[in-house]
């Protein structure tokens, strides 16, 4: 087809005022997207503005002023009044196991449906996602009569048993379909070597699926770690409490300033923060190639 | 994105190992790997499931008192208890705020950023973009929950501290008046949830097809059009995944509503969970807890299923469409 000069004229001009009026635009856009994301920072900036100002100074000069000087006594409050490191402790403790022992499980119940194939598999996997959707609420009650059974009331123990199952649940489905698409012949290079399953799981399928294992874990922590529901029922004193339920259990306190509270809320948040900056880049890195496969 | 990796698996699953099935039950020694795991799940899932539909069918107070069997009574108290329908309400309230808004603004903010912002200023501003936004998507919802209980405090809260500093002489009580309360959880549960869709189709939109936008935009469509016609029908599965998992999730919410406002003021923000709660824990009816819980169970796993035959139906659509 002959292309008439006129035509590539029409269509470089469209294109030039494509170009002009794009230029115009894109700024806006830019702008529309930075005031969303401005919104969504307010509420840290007054966290951060209110943490280290003292009671006095935010009362004289209200939420948005800049500290007339630094006061640390929120912090120090907070810190003393909850035995934070304790809590650190007890939510570490929890959200560490959690994270270990449930890829642990979702690799075991994974390995027996996705490459053993068993027979009945689809219903398994069905069961543990309906298992997911489960609310807390209608396990809670049993939990905490069985807990008072076995002597593991008031114990760590007790949420980290329970959130490894919950979490298993949901690791399984997702390891299920992962190995369901496992190449064939390494297993079947592996089986000619004489490997039994044991041998396969760790020295075939293990390295393979480190990436993925590894998201999975990290997603498990943070998962724990943020719990609530389970945590306050569960943990009923003072000092097996995690972070999230000592900050909530102080809510209405008479120490609980704007300082405090502030500050109560920055150092509850920055562990969850810190844990994501330092393994942002595994979870990227992890879901591509959970992706690929 | 997992749906469809796991339909396509059971898929291939059903045909291959069938043959292989008949010649030797290959799938028997790797029972044991199942054992841990089902041991755990009839423990801590099974088990107590069961016990809890056992309670619903009694009047208990909990612990050593007597238990006494009185059938479905709980549930048919339940059909004529006016908090029980509001919280049920207050579910719906909770959907648009964690399902409907968030999916809306977060398909056109995840567009926006991908395809749009993402070209004309480098992927390094989409992502820091796409990391705010999903910044309060990582820390403990009761953190969040906390932190915004003080700004929205009627007395000592930022927001009315600064209405008062611009001359508001009376400014109102955010959670604690029954005609703003609800409003104001909304808002803080649209603050929490955004980030979690964007991020997921901003990965979505990653394995759509550069092409598509490039003849489209060819043949001169508008970014609108692009995002009706390639956007929306490409992401789709992911829609459903999120649509999905964010109601199941907006029908079990609890920390937020625990810290926000404790299912009040005169009930305007209870929600079933936080009801069943209040009655194993607070009024000691445990048997009537129970039954709230297993009300909300069923309602959580028929809104899944026909969120689910739904996916189901629009996937087989589009394969017989194209």
């Amino acid at each position: 087809m002959a292309v008439t000069t006129a035509d590539v004229a029409a269509v470089k001009a469209s294109r030039v005022d494509q170009r002009h009026r794009t230029g115009a635009a894109r700024w806006g856009v830019l702008a529309g997207a930075v005031v969303v994301a401005v919104v969504m920072l307010v509420p840290f900036a007054i966290m951060l503005l209110n943490a280290f100002k003292s009671p006095g100074d935010y009362s004289q000069n209200g939420p948005l002023s800049w500290p007339q000087a630094l006061y640390f006594e929120g912090v120090q409050n907070f810190w003393t009044r909850t035995d934070f490191p304790q809590k650190l402790w007890n939510s570490f403790l929890i959200s560490g196991v959690v994270a270990v022992a449930g890829t642990l499980l979702s690799l075991l119940n994974a390995y027996a449906i996705g490459v053993g194939r068993i027979k009945g598999r689809l219903w398994v996997v069905t069961v543990f996602l309906l298992a997911t959707m489960l609310p807390q609420e209608a396990l809670i009650y049993p939990l905490f009569t069985m807990a008072q059974e076995v002597g593991l009331s008031n114990s760590p123990w007790s949420v980290i048993i329970i959130f490894t199952v919950i979490q298993s649940a949901f690791g399984t489905y997702l390891l299920a379909s992962v190995l369901g698409t496992f190449p064939p012949a390494l297993l079947e290079a592996a089986a000619l070597d004489g490997a039994g399953r044991w041998t396969v799981l760790w020295k075939v399928v293990f390295p393979i699926v480190r990436p993925t294992l590894s998201v999975l874990m990290i997603f498990f922590f943070i998962w724990t770690w943020n719990e609530f529901f389970i945590p306050l029922v569960m943990l009923t004193t003072n000092d097996t409490q995690t972070v999230p339920v000592a900050l909530a259990s102080l809510q209405g306190d008479r120490m609980m300033d704007a300082p405090t509270t502030n500050a109560g809320a920055l150092i509850s948040l920055l562990p969850a923060l810190i844990f994501f900056l330092i393994f942002q880049r595994t979870l990227t890195r992890g879901v591509t190639a959970g992706s690929v496969k | 994105m997992t749906s469809e990796t796991l339909e396509a698996r059971a898929d291939a699953a059903t045909a291959a190992p069938a043959r292989r099935r008949r010649r030797t039950p290959h799938w028997v020694p790797y029972l044991p790997y199942l054992v841990p795991g089902l041991i755990g799940f009839v423990a801590v899932i099974g088990i107590p499931f069961v016990m809890n539909v056992w309670y619903s069918l009694h009047k208990w107070k909990g612990g050593l008192a007597p238990m006494t069997f009185i059938g479905v009574e709980n549930y048919a108290n339940l059909l004529h208890d006016e908090q029980f329908w509001t919280s049920f309400r207050n579910s719906v309230s909770m959907i648009v705020a964690m399902v409907l808004v968030p999916t809306l603004i977060g398909l056109v903010l995840a567009a926006v950023l991908f395809d749009y912002l993402g070209k004309k200023f480098g992927s390094r501003t989409a992502a820091v973009l796409r990391a705010t936004y999903y910044l309060p998507q990582i820390l403990p919802v009761a953190v969040a929950g906390v932190l915004w209980n003080w700004i929205l405090n009627a007395q000592t809260g930022a927001v009315n501290e600064f209405l008062r500093s611009i001359g508001v002489t009376n400014p109102p009580n955010w959670l604690g008046d029954p005609a703003t309360a609800m409003p104001s959880v909304m808002l803080v549960l649209v603050w929490v949830q955004i980030g979690y869709p964007v991020v997921i189709f901003m990965s979505a939109l990653q394995r759509v097809d550069p092409e598509l936008y490039e003849a489209a935009e060819l043949d001169g469509a508008n970014w609108w059009r692009r995002f009706r016609a390639i956007t929306i029908p490409q992401i789709r599965p992911e829609t459903f995944v999120v649509v999905l998992t964010c109601t199941v999730a907006a029908l079990k919410v609890f920390g937020p509503i625990y810290v926000l406002t404790r299912g009040g003021p005169e009930g305007s923000t209870l929600v079933p969970s936080y009801y069943s709660y209040l009655n194993f824990f607070d009024k000691s009816k445990v048997g009537y807890g129970a039954a709230i819980s297993n009300v909300l169970t069923l309602v959580i796993l028929v809104v899944a299923v026909v969120i689910l035959v739904a996916q189901s139906r629009s996937e087989r659509k589009e394969r017989e469409g194209v």
